[in-house]
């Protein structure tokens, strides 16, 4: 078993720790205000990282699902279940700025014509049984073998889910809130820094989640040979 | 198309950017916090795991010959 | 081992309904004949379909529950609406939720029987290719979706559908293949997953519903216009493009769960 090494959480922490300010500071006196949706656009560098940030991880625990049934090895799990643990909490977060931004700029809490935000909600329901089919099943080499399977069908399933809805609605209303595409170079710079931002903080949390596990399992091993539990 | 937005000054759309910001911190710190609870029952363990290690170790010695050395065979 | 593969054809019409067949012949002593090659991927799928279908049949286990639920849903949204009759995106709401729900029942209830009694053990001591067993199983789902829907699709049009059934009624059929086949590898996939679990009745259709969402959108988009009274001349009404979706998400998810099912099947 490797060691919980804490080498590349102390280099994520502080890139962490530098990108959030500057991505803030960029956002906030950097970028221009937008013309339609004025000041409240600001949380577009907040929502929109958020969701692909969740996103990529969702896909990404399918893909270190797949390593795990490849290759047996446990550590593959282990990794794939903090992902998705993470974009569960990322993908809360989405749901819930996407919601305060909806509601400043079209007045509800929640619309059906925001395509993101549905898809986001199909597939964070879909990921919330993740857990619960993990602890029912009791065989802990099965429920490894479950739960990847199920990120694999859950990840091949988070771009499918996205097709389809987006179809869905470009019959009912334009976007609402406004796209990604297109955007000024000031506001693009902003963007990227606002989603690498992001990406290194899921970095670091997951990093940050592996180890306290990591660690918790080798106290708990030490315990049980010593004798004591 | 943004009815709110460009009716109302402002202001009122100030609250919703804090308040989505705030909420993603907000968010962010509960987890830091979890993961200090975990930590700190973790060391606790640790702390108890050694010092059973201890007395272990001063039994053994105490008692002569008998094994004072805790088998440490990496299972994990 | 090789006891058990002449078995499935020829115990079906012996054994007992509950049992699959290389469980039921575990006792016989056959003479092991080396030379006997096993049995091909088709001929397994043939061989357990053959077993699903004629177990359902002496059972009665999952149709007759799916389709009554089904015209019992009919009658329960006719009271929760307030409607005599519905058309357009309504009828195809009404529809496609209850046959999603009614196909979530026969999910439920297709493993179990393998799970309470053994045939996985039996399954896998077999030598045949182990994604036979998903093949036979979302192929006897298919069966079932489509004799609940053979009862559940005139149903409707008695009960609560505004516009005849008739003109349109091939289209709405390519739909319903299309959906079908679609709800049959997630159910089965699903199925394979929740039935060894703690929850399993309940963790079956919490996981098959999100990811059969898609079905839906494409279903109920492409037989909203089917649905509808002042039909235009002429029957080609459905965009292609639901069709598309559906038929895109079944060779997807077919392809995945394919892939990943020996994986559950491992003990």
């Amino acid at each position: 078993m490797s060691p919980t090494n804490g080498r590349g959480l102390r280099t994520l922490s502080i890139a962490t720790i530098a990108a959030i300010p500057i991505a803030l500071a960029l956002v906030f006196f950097y970028a221009p205000i937008e013309a339609e949706e004025g000041f409240l656009q600001k949380i577009f560098y907040l929502h929109v990282p958020l969701a692909i940030v969740t996103l990529c991880g969702f896909v990404l625990g399918g893909l270190m699902a797949i390593m795990h049934l490849r290759t047996r090895d446990r550590r593959w799990d282990l990794r794939s279940y903090v992902a998705i643990h993470m974009s569960l909490i990322f993908g809360v977060g989405t749901l819930i700025t996407g919601s305060i931004w909806a509601r400043g700029s079209w007045g509800h809490w929640w619309v059906w014509s925001e395509p993101t935000l549905v898809s986001f909600l199909i597939i964070m329901l879909l990921y919330a049984t993740y857990q619960p089919l993990r602890f029912a099943i009791e065989d802990p080499e099965r429920q490894a073998r479950y739960a990847s399977v199920f990120a694999i069908v859950a990840g091949a399933f988070v771009p499918m889910n996205f097709l389809a809805v987006r179809l869905s609605s470009s019959y009912l209303h334009p976007r609402v809130l406004g796209s990604s595409s297109n955007l000024p170079p000031k506001m693009a710079f902003t963007f990227l820094v606002s989603l690498a931002a992001m990406a290194l903080l899921f970095a670091t949390l997951c990093s940050y989640e592996l180890t306290a596990k990591r660690t918790r399992m080798l106290l708990k091993a030490r315990s049980r040979i010593l004798g004591f539990q | 198309m943004t009815p709110l937005a460009t009716a109302i000054p402002g202001s009122s759309n100030n609250g919703y950017v804090a308040a989505a910001y705030i909420v993603f911190f907000a968010i962010v710190l509960i987890y830091v916090a979890i993961m200090a609870v975990r930590l700190r029952s973790v060391e606790r363990d640790l702390r108890e795991l050694n010092e059973r290690a201890e007395q272990a170790r001063q039994d053994g010695t105490r008692q002569g010959e008998t094994h004072a050395q805790p088998r440490e065979r990496e299972t994990v | 081992m090789s006891a058990h593969i002449p078995a499935p054809s020829r115990s079906l019409a012996a054994s007992p309904p509950e049992a699959s067949p290389p469980a039921a012949v575990a006792g016989r002593s056959a003479p092991v004949r080396a030379s006997r090659k096993p049995p091909g991927m088709w001929a397994t799928v043939a061989a357990l379909l053959r077993k699903e279908l004629l177990v359902e049949l002496r059972t009665l286990e999952s149709v007759p529950g799916m389709s009554l639920f089904a015209v019992t849903t009919f009658v329960v949204f006719h009271f929760a609406l307030n409607q005599n009759t519905v058309s357009g995106d309504e009828a195809a709401g009404i529809l496609w939720v209850t046959l999603l729900f009614a196909a979530m029942l026969g999910v439920n209830r297709l493993f179990v029987a393998d799970q309470d009694q053994g045939g996985f053990d039996a399954f896998l001591l077999a030598p045949v290719d182990r994604s036979a067993m998903l093949l036979a199983k979302a192929l006897a789902l298919l069966a079932y979706l489509a004799v609940l829907e053979l009862i559940a699709v005139p149903a409707f049009g008695l009960l609560l559908l505004a516009p005849p059934l008739g003109q349109t009624l091939p289209d709405l059929l390519v739909v319903l293949v299309l959906a079908d086949m679609g709800i049959a590898a997630i159910g089965t996939l699903v199925a394979a997953l929740a039935v060894q679990t703690r929850a399993r009745d309940l963790l079956g259709p919490l996981l098959a519903l999100p990811l059969l969402v898609p079905v839906v959108i494409g279903a109920a988009r492409a037989s909203s216009p089917l649905l509808v009274l002042a039909h235009p001349a002429g029957v080609g009404g459905v965009p292609i493009r639901w069709l598309a979706t559906l038929a895109l998400y079944d060779l997807v998810f077919g392809l995945i769960a394919y892939a990943v099912f020996d994986f559950l099947l491992e003990d």
